[in-house]
Order: structure tokens, then C-alpha cells, then sequence
């Protein structure tokens, strides 16, 4: 995946993400149509599909809810990268097929508006703008599992089967 | 092994974990709320089974948006009434039987001493007072647990905070989580357990470490945990709805870090906008005046914080600049605090009195700030626009600083005002 690069700080919360006044539904186009607001108040008219987020540490602190997670991804967002997640968020983004990396080198060099390129599979990430390439913490082979099977639900769904397959 | 290991082990059937594995373990309780139940029962539905693994396991709490503030909460919260019908969960606690989920699951005697309890909430954490691994996932985590009893965890470092001393008077449990994060940052403990121990540890009310604990999310943490003892036993035995087994470190349990604090230097904090970790002591405050008090929530709604605040508003009337809105955490909360003639003195010194709601915790309803409006509140988080507007502020304290706060209209120490 390729994407324009929009920069966040520190500790960037869930209520920054998308605010509690949203969380009264749970349709993803609404929540994305507030995504990001209370960090940027433009930030939901200037995203485009595809774009990715990069932040520094912490990303994604404060509560659980997945409504951070789902706002990002239906407005189109590729991929979050990152120094470091909150471990909610982290968990959630893998649980709904959100694609995320921790790499606090990257999430220090790159700058707000380039142009990077982005492989999954291997963990790197390529900043087109400046030629640099940064490689991400890999997943552990069990979250791995979880994404290639497109998350959680997916990943239940073939649990069960197995499990009702060896039962008869 | 350190607590949370130990109870993961026992919850996955091993005889040993360490920090790092990752492990599927039987889960004794999932929790979910009118925020994050409707995605999750959207997400069950998915996977197709029949039933929910267990009934009698599942907690179900209408307590972020209700009594209903509009028409879309109400959707919200019907899609959880509905779930919890069809299914006959037993633990649905419909508003008039609900209070906040983390202050009513432990009054209810659903959450106890060595179980594993996840909830689709980040203040799960609330019950490591209590001696369990509890602790916040998404609402897919939650449907999945509600179909297989069980979960994935990575089984988390802990870290050893020990709290020696005394503690100074107007000084509780908020204030020495709220130091800690102050001390060590919103991730200074991130994906890690945090174990509280020490001579001040032991002499703290369930009240005190319940809003201890409940903040343990603050600093990043995965749980934090109390080892059970004689308060965590007297407060347990009337209630439990099951059998539980305590557990405890092991003497060679291995710390990632331990940190040593004199608790009798610690004096009332304070938690400056925009983080939990921008702390001061109350004699380093300033003059910070302030249109709202809010004394409430999962963290500081229970019946010693009623008590407290109420000693401090007695025969005193809220300064005439501030709204000050109390809102006990649960019915029962509620009953005792009449009983005792608490919610008198409130009303008799001109603050609001609330049904049990998360309300403006999470700038919900029930008290939302206006742009460049100042808040005090006994919640555990003051993210930008968590009350309300964007360019509103919340300060966070203890509701003795609350009280007093609301009597002198700018944040002050209860010996100001007494
Ligand atoms: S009181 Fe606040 S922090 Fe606690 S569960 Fe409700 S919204 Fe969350």
C-alpha cells in the first residue's frame, strides 16, 4: 500500500479519536465522519482513502472503545503507524483488520506529507519523499494468524469448525 | 510467579507462565456496557453460535448514556436490552437496578478474589482490588469471549509499587494513583501489571483501593492488583455469587521494576489539563477558578466519597459561580447515602443530586462544559473535550479537594474551607 502521511504527537487518545459526544451510534461512516476531530478539527475533511496515520508514542491510550479503531479505518485510513500503542487499541486494531506498526524510528523521521510505501508482510515501510526505509516490530505469529484470517470473528468462526470437525 | 501470573496460569491450565507468553485462558466473567456491548452483539452474530457460553457469566450495564439522553442512546441501549432477553443473561441490571458498571459488579459480589475478568470497558481494571486479573479489551473481544468462555492474553511484566508510611489526613487512594502517574507517566506502566503493596495498601478501605485500581489504565497498565487480605475478605463474604480461590505471589515471584514511595510525603493531588500525569500537590495548585464539580463515577462515586464530601459540604452552600453535581455510583449507593442523610446536606448546600449515569464523566450528558469552561472533577480522565467542548478543561482530584473546591470556587484543600 502507498498513502500520504498525516503526523500526530504523543498520546493521542481515544476521545481525541473520536469524541464520547459521537459514541451514541456505532455506524462507522458517522464515526468517521468525526474522526480525529478533537486532535484536528479539519482532519476529517482532509483525509482521503488510502492516507496513513503516523504518530509517536502511546497511540491510542484512554478507554476501550472500538469506535476509535472503526472511525479510522472507514474513513479510509491504510494503515497507523507508530513508536508505541496503548494495548487496547492495539488489540482492537488487530481484532477488526485495522493494519498497524510499531516503529518509533520511523514515527520520528517521518514528516506530515509524504509519500510512503507500506509492506504488511515484512514490516517495512518506505518513505518515497526521502528515500529512507524503516522496518517495523514484526507481529507474533499467533496475531498474525488472527489478521490473515481478516480478524477475530473470522478467526472464532474456523475455531469452532475445527473444534466441531474433531467432535464427530 | 507474580499475581497476575499466577492467575493466568491457573486460567489456562498451566503449571507456569512468564511475562511475554501468550496463552488462551477460561475467562469467569465478561462485562459489557451500552457503548460497546451493541458492537460486540453486532460482531457475535456473526460467528454464528447459538447460545452464549454461559448465562450466569456474562454482565450486561446500561450505565454510559442512560437513563437514555436521546434518541440514538435509546437505540442503543434496546439492542442490549433485547441481546440480553433473548439470551437470559442473568446479570442485565436495567436502569432502577444499574449503577455504574465498576462500582456495581464489585457491590454485587460478581467480580472476586483470584478470577480473570475481561470487560469491553478500559476501567475493568477497577477489580484487581479485589485480588482478580481483571482488565479492558474491544467489543470484539468481548463477542468472542461471550461465544467461547475464554480469550487470548500476553501474559504482562509486573511492576512492584510499595506505599510505606502513613497517610496524611484528605489523602486517599485517588491521590496515590494519581502521584504514581504523575510520578512515572500515562505510559509508564503500558501493557505491564501493576502490583500495590505496603503498610498504607494494607490499612486502605475497598472504597479507597477500588479508585486505586480503577486508575491503574492511566498510567497504561494492562491490571492493576491488590493481593486479597482481610478487608478484601470482609467486603467479599456477603456478597460473592460464586466460590473463589485467593491467590498470591510466590516469595521468588520476579518484578520487572519495583518502586518505593514514603506515602506520608504525599499530599492531595491534583491532575492539570490534558493528561493524568500532569500532577501537582494541592499547595502547588494556584489560583485556579472554576464553573463545575463533579463528584461521581466509576473512580470516586462510592459511599466513602459521599461521606467524605458530605463532611466537607455540611451547613456550607456552593459558591455562587459553581454547579456542583453529585452522582453516587450505584442504587444501593444511592439508598445508604440517604439513609445517612448525605444526599441532604448536598441538596441543602445547593448541588445537584443524580441518578446513577457515567453521564459527564465521558462528556456524555448531565453536566457538559461550554467552550473555555473549567471543571473539577473526582473522574479518572481530563482528555482534551472529554467533558465537553474541545477548548473546555478538567482538572482532576479526590472529593475532599472536590467538595471543598466547590464551596470555595476555585480548587482549594479542605482546611481551607473547614
Ligand atoms: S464513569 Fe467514566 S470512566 Fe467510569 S465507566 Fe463510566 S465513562 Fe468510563
Amino acid at each position: 500500500m502507498e498513502g500520504r502521511v498525516w503526523k500526530f504527537g504523543n498520546d493521542i487518545d481515544t476521545d481525541a479519536i473520536i469524541p464520547a459526544r459521537y459514541l451514541n451510534t456505532s455506524d462507522p461512516r458517522e464515526l468517521a465522519r468525526h474522526v480525529m476531530e478533537d486532535a484536528d478539527p479539519e482532519f476529517p475533511q482532509k483525509v482521503a482513502p488510502g492516507d496513513i496515520i503516523v504518530a509517536l508514542k502511546n497511540f491510542g491510550c484512554g478507554s476501550s472503545r472500538e469506535h476509535a479503531p472503526i472511525a479510522i479505518k472507514a474513513a479510509g485510513i491504510s494503515c497507523v503507524i507508530a513508536s508505541s500503542f496503548a494495548r487496547i487499541f492495539y488489540r482492537n486494531a488487530i481484532n477488526i483488520g485495522l493494519p498497524i506498526l510499531e516503529c518509533p524510528e520511523a514515527a520520528e523521521n517521518i514528516r506530515e506529507g509524504d509519500k510512503i510505501r507500506i509492506d504488511l508482510k515484512q514490516g517495512l515501510i518506505h518513505d518515497l519523499t526521502t528515500g529512507r526505509t524503516f522496518s517495523a516490530v514484526p507481529f507474533p505469529p499467533f496475531m498474525q494468524e488472527i489478521m490473515d484470517k481478516g480478524g477475530l470473528i473470522n478467526y472464532v468462526q474456523w475455531r469452532l469448525r475445527k473444534q466441531q470437525g474433531s467432535g464427530t | 510467579m507474580t499475581i497476575a501470573e499466577k492467575i493466568l496460569a491457573r486460567h489456562a491450565g498451566k503449571e507456569h507462565v512468564r511475562p511475554n507468553d501468550l496463552i488462551n485462558a477460561r475467562v469467569d466473567l465478561v462485562l459489557g456496557n451500552d457503548v460497546t456491548a451493541p458492537v460486540a452483539i453486532k460482531e457475535f452474530e456473526r460467528i454464528g453460535v447459538e447460545t452464549v457460553f454461559d448465562r450466569d457469566r456474562i454482565a450486561l450495564v446500561p450505565d454510559h448514556f442512560t437513563p437514555n439522553k436521546d434518541i440514538q442512546s435509546a437505540t442503543q441501549a434496546r439492542i442490549m436490552r433485547e441481546f440480553a432477553r433473548k439470551h437470559n443473561i442473568t446479570y442485565y441490571f436495567e436502569v432502577g437496578r444499574m449503577g455504574i458498571e465498576h462500582a456495581l459488579l464489585p457491590e454485587e459480589g460478581l467480580v472476586l478474589p483470584g478470577e480473570v475478568i475481561i470487560g469491553a470497558d478500559s476501567h475493568t481494571c477497577t477489580y484487581g482490588a479485589l485480588g482478580a486479573f481483571a482488565t479492558g479489551v474491544g467489543s470484539t473481544d468481548m463477542a468472542a469471549a461471550m461465544a467461547l468462555g475464554e480469550t487470548w492474553f500476553k501474559v504482562p511484566a509486573t511492576i512492584k509499587v510499595e506505599f510505606k508510611g502513613r497517610l496524611r489526613p484528605w489523602v486517599s487512594g485517588k491521590d496515590l494513583i494519581l502521584y504514581l502517574i504523575g510520578k512515572i507517566g500515562v505510559d509508564g506502566a503500558l501493557y505491564r501489571s501493576l502490583e500495590f503493596t505496603g503498610e498504607i495498601i494494607a490499612d486502605l478501605s475497598m472504597d479507597s483501593r477500588l479508585s486505586m485500581c480503577n486508575m491503574a489504565i492511566e498510567a497504561g497498565a494492562k491490571c492493576g492488583i491488590i493481593a486479597p487480605d482481610e478487608v478484601t475478605f470482609e467486603y467479599v463474604k456477603k456478597r460473592a455469587k460464586r466460590e473463589y480461590e485467593p491467590v498470591y505471589a510466590d516469595e521468588d515471584a520476579e518484578y520487572e521494576k519495583v518502586y518505593t514511595f514514603n506515602g506520608s510525603d504525599i499530599e492531595p493531588q491534583v491532575a492539570f489539563p490534558h493528561l493524568p500525569e500532569n500532577t501537582r500537590g494541592i499547595s502547588e495548585v494556584g489560583d485556579i477558578k472554576i464553573d463545575q464539580v463533579v463528584i461521581g463515577s466509576c473512580t470516586n462515586g462510592r459511599l466513602e466519597d459521599l461521606r467524605t464530601a458530605a463532611s466537607i459540604l455540611k451547613g456550607k452552600k456552593v459558591h455562587r459561580d459553581v454547579r456542583l453535581i453529585i452522582i453516587p455510583g450505584t442504587q444501593e449507593i444511592t439508598r445508604q447515602a440517604l439513609r445517612e442523610g448525605l444526599l441532604d446536606i448536598f441538596l441543602e448546600a445547593d448541588a445537584v443530586v443524580s441518578t446513577p449515569t457515567c453521564g459527564p464523566c465521558l462528556g456524555g450528558h448531565m453536566g457538559i462544559l461550554a467552550e473555555g469552561e473549567r471543571a473539577l472533577s473526582t473522574t479518572n480522565r481530563n482528555f482534551v473535550g472529554r467533558m465537553g467542548h474541545p477548548r473546555s478543561e478538567v482538572y482532576l482530584s479526590n472529593p475532599a479537594v472536590a467538595a471543598a473546591s466547590a464551596v470555595a470556587g476555585k480548587i482549594s484543600s479542605p482546611e481551607e474551607v473547614l
